[in-house]
């Protein structure tokens, strides 16, 4: 229960405008541009964008320096802002394998069509801190340019499935279920699951993706393959009844192979757990994967024994959004809810008391 | 897709992509190099809002909603033509100029002087942007030797 509580007004409006001041710092140091954090913290904005289910890189480093870089803060801005804006509609499906790659990698095959192509990564770096970046006026590094550009690869999952050893995925262009319209309900289909594991906390999918690994769902993955690059949208305006590109975006995917020990309709094959977010996100895209295929144990006739496979508990906790409001809630004026359990408590210590005695005799 | 697309719609597909990955200010500049076009009436001032964008489960699979991006769209009249701009962002003097040569370029008389004067620069300098990621990129593919066995 909360009671409106009056007197905070002036409380309120001090504390903003000191929030503001801190959120500036200290005003000797240039302020932060809105473009410099779109460009200069290009993973950040991503994990906004993601996690704010909504892609604009503008207003997620609007969102980030607005919210001094508390990254959930910024995704709920983003949230919010979303809700102010109509819908024109539903894109065409996104071809993934006509991306055109920054990177995309396999751990399965090491010669395949298309390479190994490393991208701008993380990986093979020594992780020491660089203070040449701390100096001023750094000369700017470029990436060297080959004679041929790369080209569209042929998805891993493909060359597999061809085989004959990899599930195909069921091709079914039935309407999904948008989480933006309809509150979740379950069982959810696999459309559902994946709409809310692409906005779900980076950190939640981590540890979850994680615990599959340790033993909590028996997974066994590989990955397929990781794509990194951009995808062109295509939308059908109602009143031109033809698809037209409204541009690209930035986009990783993960396909993660899994086995899988058959069942009475199906033979021994792998499976996919599949990961999609905007922007470049790995570590997301490959945590989703591996959640993705723990909550398919359902409808491959697994066994659901671990928190990875239990659809409610993931689908339930994944939105830091929704988690934030409802921990954050704790902190909001209780005191009436609080004065009846002190009430309560007095009650219960009193006939104890008296009762103590009597239980003595 | 099961869309029927004739030809004069591929053509009319192809400059509204270019048109959409283009700056406002990148599409003006060259517009104002040609002579000025007559003014154009707007039949829907330009409005963002959002489209669900889809991807597929595994990939190939059932579509599903991986989350909204901004769009900002446009419709004007010029002449006798409507012209439609989808443009993705929230750029509205974009997404206008998109709209206005979608509609001069329905025109054939003034087609080909817009096709040569805007839309080829811009195609041609978007390929080579999209050239130069990918020659960045080819330079990252790792060739594989096999390790020699030394005693």
């Amino acid at each position: 229960m909360y009671v409106a509580v009056k007197g905070g007004e002036r409380a309120i409006s001090a504390a903003h405008a000191w929030l503001e001041e801190t959120r500036r710092g200290d005003a000797s140091v240039p302020e932060l541009a809105v473009a410099q954090i779109e460009q200069q913290m290009p993973l950040a904005v991503d994990r906004v964008m993601a996690e704010g289910s909504c892609h604009d890189r503008f207003l997620a480093a609007l969102a980030i320096k607005q919210a001094k870089g508390d990254l959930i803060e910024a995704a709920f801005l983003l949230r919010a802002y979303r809700t102010t804006l109509p819908r024109f509609g539903a894109s065409e499906p996104l071809e993934t394998a006509r991306m055109r790659l920054r990177r995309r990698i396999s751990a399965t095959y090491k010669d395949l069509p298309g390479g190994q192509v490393l991208g701008p990564t993380f990986d093979y770096t020594h992780r020491l801190l660089d203070f040449a970046l701390a100096a001023e006026g750094e000369e700017r590094a470029t990436g060297p340019e080959a004679s041929a550009p790369v080209g569209e690869a042929p998805r891993v999952t493909e060359l597999l499935a061809r085989e004959g050893l990899m599930q195909r995925e069921r091709d079914d262009e039935a309407e999904p279920g948008d989480l933006t319209r309809q509150p979740l309900a379950f069982p959810a289909e696999r459309p559902v699951r994946l709409q809310n594991l692409a906005r779900g906390d980076e950190g939640f999918l981590l540890a979850l993706g994680y615990s599959t690994q340790r033993g909590y769902g028996n997974a066994h993955p590989f990955v397929g393959e990781i794509r990194v690059g951009h995808v062109t949208v295509e939308f059908t305006p109602p009143e031109l009844g033809f698809p037209i590109e409204l541009g690209e975006i930035g986009i990783t995917e993960c396909q993660m192979v899994n086995q899988f020990k058959g069942s009475r309709t199906e033979p021994a094959q792998f499976t996919r757990g599949y990961g999609l977010v905007f922007g470049h996100g790995e570590r997301r895209a490959m945590a989703m994967a591996l959640v993705d295929r723990g909550l398919r144990a359902r409808e491959l006739g697994e066994d659901v024994t671990a928190p990875a496979q239990d659809e409610e508990f993931v689908l339930y906790h994944s939105d830091n959004i929704e988690a934030t409001g409802f921990v954050e809630h704790l902190k909001l004026p209780h005191y009436v809810d609080f004065q009846s359990e002190l009430e309560n408590l007095r009650t219960i210590r009193k006939s104890a008391e008296q009762a103590l005695p009597e239980a003595a005799e | 897709m099961d869309h029927m697309i004739t030809a004069d719609t591929e053509k009319r597909r192809r400059w509204m992509a270019v048109l959409a990955r283009a700056a406002a200010d990148e599409i003006a500049g060259l517009l104002a190099t040609l002579p000025p076009l007559p003014a154009h009436e707007r039949l829907r001032a330009p409005e963002t809002g959002l489209v669900m964008v889809r991807g597929r489960a595994g990939g190939d699979g059932a579509p599903f909603n991986l989350g909204e991006m901004t769009v900002t769209r446009c419709a004007v009249r010029l002449g006798d033509a409507v012209g439609h701009g989808y443009v993705a962002g929230r750029d509205k003097r974009q997404a206008e100029l998109a709209a206005l040569l979608d509609a001069a370029l329905q025109d054939p008389a003034r087609r080909d002087a817009l096709m040569e004067g805007v839309i080829a620069p811009l195609a041609t300098r978007q390929q080579a942007a999209r050239d130069a990621e990918a020659r960045k990129a080819a330079a990252t593919r790792v060739d594989f030797f096999a390790m020699q066995t030394t005693r």
